[in-house]
């Protein structure tokens, strides 16, 4: 069944599209994934892209939280259809200098339960008929897990294809980055770095990221009036978390153009 | 519009992945949930190829109704059995999947649902000059 699975996809013209896409129209992509919910994946997401355009890069996001997607909460959009424009495929919106593109313009912010293979189908279409002109990086805030949207971009994506993994001091949460970076080796996904979140100093990510041989980008501290930032991209930057996580941004470029 | 991009992907497929030269005819499938302007889809696909020197012969579509299998209590239905909205419709044509959240089983209310026929555009047969189906099963 797994081998008429892939056969089924390998013959899907979007597959194709969507490779194409993600290696011409964004020199990165740089996905934000984690195996366990709850470590702030989307804020740090939503950050790195909020910095990156401050840094005068351009820079798109994708929300591939297919059934629950959050971040345009954070940067106070309304998902509306309209918001979405029609120029050779899907044109994605420019919110607070990013192209914005989330499946939360086609459901209303609706909930959408999707079983497997209409997951990745989604993905496909999203992929192959977003037009993002031209990027220099692709942000992409995965859902928690290890499921469909990061098993179905490690076929999808090219060389220019990166994770950022996602995690916080927790022993819980340690343990399951340990299972993602082993999957996306299995995967052939590169793995650009990770990030500790929720972390007053270096924790147990740290030692991980020592242990399994990958860079540590550095930690975000525990920040109490985050959420009172939430929907005010401005604010959201200017916040302790938000100015950790440019000193994070930064390290992450240096690895990117190195 | 989207019918122009569906288009460019089928015919990125077959030309450049593929690496087919001509094509004597293509069959593809629509999807009633896509809801392609087909006329609009048929003109797009001519004038990419055109515009590309590339040459296709015959074009067929092959029109399918969209079908609903409920996961949770079996029942089967179709879309003249529920209403939706323009915006509605219009959300769906660009991502077919988005009916999840617009359409319940009519019998039990669930949104665990299988789109098993109709969902969109599908590529069914093809036949030219070049095409490297093998590229496939690699």
């Amino acid at each position: 069944m797994q081998g008429k699975a892939a056969m089924f996809l390998r013959s899907d013209p979007r597959l194709y599209e969507s490779r194409r896409k993600l290696e011409q129209q964004a020199k990165h992509v740089l996905g934000f994934a984690s195996a366990k919910g709850g470590v702030g994946k989307t804020t740090l997401a939503v950050l790195a892209a909020l910095h990156l355009a401050r840094m005068r890069f351009r820079v798109g996001l994708l929300d591939l939280d297919l059934t629950n997607p959050c971040t345009h909460l954070l940067l106070g959009v309304e998902p509306r259809l309209d918001l979405v424009g029609e120029e050779a495929g899907i044109s994605p919106p420019k919110i607070a200098g990013i192209e914005y593109m989330t499946i939360a313009f086609f459901t209303g912010g609706k909930p959408l339960p999707l079983r497997g293979s209409e997951a990745t189908s989604a993905i496909l279409e999203i992929l192959a008929a977003t037009n993002w002109g031209q990027l220099d990086v692709l942000v992409i805030d995965f859902p928690p897990g290890i499921k469909d949207e990061i098993l179905d971009l490690s076929m999808i994506g090219g060389d220019n294809v990166k994770i950022v993994v996602v995690t916080t001091p927790s022993k819980l949460s340690v343990e399951a980055a340990k299972r993602l970076i082993d999957v996306a080796r299995s995967e052939k996904l590169s793995i650009l770095g990770l990030v500790e979140n929720m972390a007053d100093k270096p924790g147990l990510g740290k030692e991980l990221a020592r242990q399994q041989r990958i860079e540590y980008l550095g930690h975000i501290p525990w920040d109490p009036d985050l959420e009172q930032s939430f929907g005010r991209p401005e604010k959201l930057v200017e916040g302790k978390a938000g100015k950790a996580m440019r000193e994070v941004t930064e390290r992450l470029v240096k690895l990117l153009e190195g | 519009m989207h019918e122009w991009a569906l288009a460019s992907t089928v015919l990125g497929f077959l030309f450049r992945e593929l690496g087919c030269r001509k094509l004597e005819h293509v069959v593809i499938a629509l999807g009633e949930l896509q809801n392609i302007d087909w006329e609009v889809f048929r003109f797009a696909l001519k004038n990419i190829a055109k515009t590309e020197g590339l040459e296709i012969k015959h074009i067929e579509f092959v029109r399918k109704k969209a079908k609903f299998y409920c996961n949770r209590c079996g029942h089967e239905w179709t879309l003249d059995d529920v209403n939706l909205s323009e915006e509605e419709r219009e959300a769906i044509h660009f991502v077919p999947e988005a009916v999840h959240a617009y359409v319940k089983c009519p019998k039990c209310g669930s949104r665990d649902f299988t789109v098993v026929e109709g969902r969109g555009v599908e590529l069914i047969s093809f036949a030219g000059e070049g095409c490297n189906v093998s590229a496939l099963r690699s």
